[in-house]
């Protein structure tokens, strides 16, 4: 039943066919999208009509392909730059939380702590409503006191950063943590000792050394951010993400552009997914 | 690990150079605006357009049959579909760290991870072209023959259990791998060798081992499903009401955002009970989950 046990044939052709029954199960709508992105239907069903790249390149009016469609490459590009800006934010503030929880002591830290955790165990639909709540009094309050509207207090692109941010985060944090409780501390206590301030013991020590985790806590927190669309969905402004438009889509006029999409989509983070594989291995 | 030196001048810049930001990620992303939508939650626009403190929001809920009843129903299944993502994604936790190599665990990985950084609206698209009347599913199964009639499996509860299943799944396979993988293998050689069989040594030794996974794990799946809004509402029929839709309809479509962050306290209060009475009942910390 394991490695180094030997077990019944039964068992082992049983649990096999239920492992090959569970990868085919996580596939199939993964195959079944990309595969019908090149059929050359004006609906998405079989049967399988020849191929075609019509939903890629087509500029005709029945048939648009992604490339040429402009409100679905603005949304993507609204998707890349939100997810950069989220990644960015929250790398900085969750390697930040990382470090003042693993390495400081102070009153409240376990509040604190539990705090930075809850987006956990908060639904993304709360934290949506509850920053929309909150900025568009705030909004409203400056507008009445102050007589100047202010973009940030209303649904708009960087609000949608902030929202992200605000899970994305917690996040970050851990991943970095993760990887700070392997640090050697005497290396951060041997800097201190050689007259580094403590500012400079962090930057040239402990950060080199958090290096890989700080940047796959980046790549983790853009695809939290590019995937993201329950907080999303309320505090967006004029200019929509890509979930976002492709939801409006799938709801009202489904045609096969959102294969051809979704396609894009699940090429460029297979690959992402295999490089990863191959750096984890070339490290090891 | 106390802080150094600095600490006798009685101010640590480090220290302060990183709570300050923490503090303002807390304060004001987290903690005001949970404040302010619990206030909110309290306020009814009178007739003079001004608003008033009123328990209106919460009448509303419990006078309301559709608004409660939705609410029960959302927590019953996000219980029965943790229940069920356990059931289906343990196994593979185990194949993955105990059963086969190294090198194969690694690629089954890739596959595990490739639909949970496609994002959830992609998948539950891929289901809806599987499931649909003209899908893919039921043009397979007329073509071989099996049923002559397509299969009514989407806009059903049964195609909107697959969406949240399939989103969800994984956030339990990932904790228990990481439980098993510090599992010394000669715990189960050693129960073999004693002769127990294989149910005893799963259900005495290996899920006991793991049940810090499980524990992180089924919190992580109930919160994604209970605040799941794509799969009930693309993959959901029209009895498929699930409480998140109530909340969305509150503040896109009847612009009701007072009412609307009531449900949403509503639906934070019963999630976070179901949380902590999961850490009660398994002894575990939320400070463990994340980790």
């Amino acid at each position: 039943m394991i490695r180094s046990l030997p077990s019944s044939s039964l068992y082992r052709i049983g649990y096999g066919v239920y492992v090959f029954l569970f990868f085919t199960f996580l596939l199939m709508p993964l195959v079944a999208i990309c595969v019908l992105a090149f059929n050359d239907s004006n609906f998405i069903s079989l049967p399988w009509n020849g191929f075609t790249l019509d939903w890629f390149f087509s500029e005709s009016d029945e048939r648009q392909g992604v490339f040429v469609d402009e409100e679905l490459i603005a949304s993507i590009v609204t998707s890349l730059s939100t997810g950069f800006f989220v990644a960015v934010l929250s790398t900085l503030v969750g390697t930040l939380a990382a470090l003042l929880f693993e390495e400081e002591q102070f009153r409240l830290k376990g509040l604190l702590y539990f705090l930075a955790l809850a987006p956990l165990v908060i639904p993304g639909v709360i934290l949506g409503i509850s920053i929309l709540l909150t900025a568009t009094s705030a909004g409203n309050h400056i507008e009445d006191t102050f007589g100047v509207d202010i973009e940030l207090f209303r649904p708009s692109y960087w609000l949608v950063v902030l929202g992200q941010f605000s899970f994305a985060a917690t996040y970050v944090m851990l991943l970095v943590t993760a990887r700070l409780k392997k640090f050697d501390r005497t290396l951060e206590e041997a800097a201190l000792s050689l007259k580094a301030t403590r500012l400079e013991a962090i930057w040239y020590v402990t950060i080199p050394f958090l290096r890989p985790a700080i940047i796959g806590a980046f790549v983790v927190a853009f695809i939290l951010s590019f995937s993201n669309i329950n907080t999303t969905i309320f505090l967006i402004g004029s200019d929509p993400t890509l979930p976002i438009d492709l939801y409006s889509r799938i709801r009202f006029s489904s045609t096969p552009v959102l294969n051809a999409v979704s396609f894009l989509v699940v090429v460029t983070i297979s690959a992402l997914a295999i490089i990863n594989l191959f750096v984890n291995r070339s490290n090891k | 690990m106390n802080s150094n030196s600095n600490n006798q001048s009685g101010f640590n810049i480090t220290f302060y150079l990183l709570i300050v930001p923490v503090l303002i990620w807390l304060i004001f992303m987290i903690v005001i605006p949970h404040v302010e939508m619990f206030i909110s939650s309290f306020l009814v626009e009178d007739d003079m357009g001004d608003m008033v403190f009123s328990f209106a929001n919460y009448i509303e809920f419990f006078s309301q049959k559709i608004y409660w009843l939705t609410f029960v129903k959302t927590a019953a299944y996000s219980v029965g579909v943790t229940i069920l993502a356990f059931i289906i994604a343990f196994p593979i936790a185990f194949y993955l760290t105990k059963v086969t190599s190294k090198k194969n665990a690694g690629f089954l990985m890739v596959l595990l991870l490739i639909p949970l950084w496609v994002g959830e609206l992609v998948t539950v698209y891929g289901w809806m072209v599987l499931l649909g009347d003209h899908g893919v599913i039921n043009h397979a199964l007329i073509t071989i023959g099996i049923i002559n009639e397509p299969l009514n499996m989407l806009y059903t509860n049964f195609s909107m259990v697959v969406g949240l299943l399939y989103m969800s799944m994984l956030f339990m396979v990932i904790p228990v791998m990481s439980t098993l993988q510090s599992m010394d293998d000669s715990l189960i050689e050693a129960a073999c060798d004693l002769g127990a069989s294989k149910w005893d040594i799963y259900t005495k030794i290996i899920i006991p081992y793991s049940m810090p996974g499980i524990t992180s794990g089924a919190i992580i799946v109930f919160m994604l499903v209970i605040g799941d809004y794509l799969a009930p509402n693309l993959l959901g029929g029209k009895n498929s009401l699930w409480f998140t839709e109530q909340i969305y309809n509150s503040f896109l479509q009847t612009f009701n955002w007072n009412e609307g962050a009531a449900f949403g306290f509503l639906l934070l209060m019963i999630s976070s009970a179901i949380i902590w009475l999961a850490l009660k009942l398994s002894g575990q910390k939320l400070e463990k989950v994340g980790s």
